[in-house]
């Protein structure tokens, strides 16, 4: 039995290196990036039509996997919200010596806030490292999926897939 | 008796479809649903859907309801709603008002209360678009407070905005059982674990990720055995399922949960389609008994025609698609067709053909295509 994204839930490292959505490791240390983990042949394509730069192909037939265009990626970030199954997360490993910024959508209440420390999460929900909050974006075209940027010691950037939530009510 | 050319039965994204292709075309257009809202399931769906731009892709599931009911009500149709259909003979509806029109909701009861207005609706042609309902999993103690069915959970979560617990076990890991688990999560509930009988998540691998990368477990190959508590759901006890489907003993498991979700799989809704006399065929990839159609989603009764969930469980997409479908052929049928219909009806088949492409989908566009090979034989062609 395979220990993939159907039995655990996540991607293994063996199913993201196959990934046509996920760059190489050449790409992401030259600067930002997304990474689209997204490997089941889902009918589904608003990632095609949010990128300004056509760096994502699916084309026909609809159930394609986004194919990424490494060196087309701007590293804008605007695909992030698109993507109704949230497989999308944006990488700078050169955001500063030392750290790696991590951008990805995080749709719960309450929202961190920009300067926050926090515990960040691989794909398991485990905390690997703490993290900062460098950005909180969630403008109308987000359509209230916020995207959440925070700032990471380098070596834990390509684990980073979120962050420990606040169990904290807001009230009201 | 109210006359009209077209009654739909159930408001969902099917019957809102069928309807305004319907009206569209001139036809008198009656939709009836028993909820207090129109929309069917759309009107909880927070979360952004699948799919290509014609099918609403990266819209939440809400929005492409208030979508389609102002194309309805501009397009001329009238929805009513507290409408339960309870009879269905001849052409003639008959249909229980709980509320609408004057008369407010009722905090609780269904349309059979002393207060409920009947009328009859006599339409020249009918679409059934009654939706799923979900399974249920029969175990000691699932008739405690606190078990209750996925759907139920997402209804008073996301329509009453009434959390309907803190600590949930989710049995089952398709698409539902992902989804309803991340929307809980939103909604401030704990899920204390997604649990899955076969050894595979069901869903899609994107909906499993956001909610594993939330904390919450997903174990594969596990079932509830039990559910006890005073006077509610205070505990559930899970086991391990073999290869075999069988328990393995001793790896029994005490979970403190308030709520347990049933996300076992949906099937059609068919009892009106019974009651009209529909001939049905066995299907499990398309969720148990489906009432034959053919391709133009008319049954084996003269007039009625069927859409969505009950023609067999798929998505909202298809169910739209087959909606306008249904919609456009019932029109037809009372020489209100547009010219180009016929490439409308091409292109509809195109994309519907496309939504049921994919690895995820063979079985159930092979399922379907025998339900409705059996549908071009059995069914009256106009």
């Amino acid at each position: 039995m395979s220990q993939g994204i159907n039995v655990r839930g996540y991607l293994s490292q063996q199913e993201l290196r196959n990934a046509p959505g996920y760059p190489s490791q050449e790409r992401l240390a030259r600067g930002p990036i997304v990474a689209i983990e997204c490997i089941e042949e889902i009918p589904c394509n608003p990632c095609e039509q949010a990128c300004p730069q056509h760096a994502i192909i699916i084309g026909k037939p609809i159930t394609n996997r986004p194919y990424l265009d490494e060196d087309k990626c701007i590293g804008c970030g605007l695909c992030i919200p698109q993507c109704p199954g949230q497989a999308i997360l944006l990488i700078d490993l050169t955001y500063s010596q030392g750290a790696a910024s991590v951008a990805f959508p995080y749709e719960y209440l309450p929202l961190p806030k920009e300067g926050q420390t926090v515990r960040a999460v691989n794909r398991a929900g485990e905390s690997v490292c703490s993290g900062t909050v460098i950005k909180v974006q969630n403008p109308k075209k987000n359509d209230q999926t916020p995207v959440v940027t925070v700032a990471v010691q380098r070596k834990y950037a390509t684990e980073v897939r979120g962050i420990l939530r606040s169990r904290g009510r807001e009230s009201g | 008796m109210r006359e009209v050319d077209l009654s739909i039965v159930g408001a969902g994204p099917a019957g809102l479809a069928a309807a305004i292709e319907g009206a569209k075309r001139g036809c008198s257009t009656v939709a009836l649903d028993m909820n207090p809202r129109p929309g069917g399931q759309l009107i909880k769906q927070i979360h952004k859907f699948f799919g290509s731009r014609e099918h609403h892709a990266g819209t939440r599931g809400i929005e492409i309801a208030d979508t389609l009911l102002h194309e309805a009500e501009s397009a001329g149709v009238e929805v009513l709603i507290g409408a339960e259909v309870y009879a269905i003979h001849d052409s003639i509806l008959e249909v229980a008002q709980t509320f609408g029109g004057d008369s407010p909701p009722p905090l609780s009861g269904g349309a059979t209360t002393s207060q409920s207005r009947p009328l009859s609706i006599e339409a020249r042609q009918i679409v059934l678009a009654t939706g799923g309902a979900e399974n249920a999993l029969n175990f000691p103690g699932w008739t405690l407070p606190g078990v209750m069915g996925a759907g139920a959970a997402q209804t008073m979560s996301n329509v009453w905005r009434v959390l309907p617990g803190e600590r949930v076990l989710m049995v089952g890991a398709g698409n539902v059982g992902l989804i309803v688990s991340y929307q809980l999560l939103q909604a401030g509930a704990e899920i204390v674990a997604v649990i899955e009988a076969a050894p595979r998540i069901g869903g899609y691998g994107v909906h499993a990720a956001k909610i594993r990368r939330a904390g919450v477990p997903i174990l594969t190959s596990h079932t509830v055995v039990r559910a006890s508590g005073e006077s509610r759901v205070e505990q559930a006890v899970i086991v391990k399922v073999d290869a075999s489907w069988g328990t393995v003993p001793g790896s029994e498991e005490e979970l403190d949960v308030d709520t347990i979700c049933i996300a076992v799989g949906l099937r059609p809704n068919a009892r009106l389609a019974s009651l009209a006399g529909c001939k049905f065929d066995y299907s499990p990839s398309l969720g148990g008994w489906v009432p034959i159609h053919n391709t133009r989603m008319h049954t084996t009764v003269p007039g009625i025609y069927l859409a969505g969930d009950l023609s067999g469980i798929e998505e909202a997409s298809t169910a739209l698609e087959e909606g306008r479908l249904a919609g456009i052929c019932a029109a037809s049928s009372l020489s209100k067709g547009h010219v180009g219909d016929s490439e409308e009806i091409e292109a509809i088949e195109e994309r519907l053909l496309s939504l049921r492409s994919g690895p995820f989908c063979q079985r159930l566009q092979d399922a379907k295509q025998k339900l409705i090979e059996i549908g071009e034989a059995q069914c009256p062609k106009e």
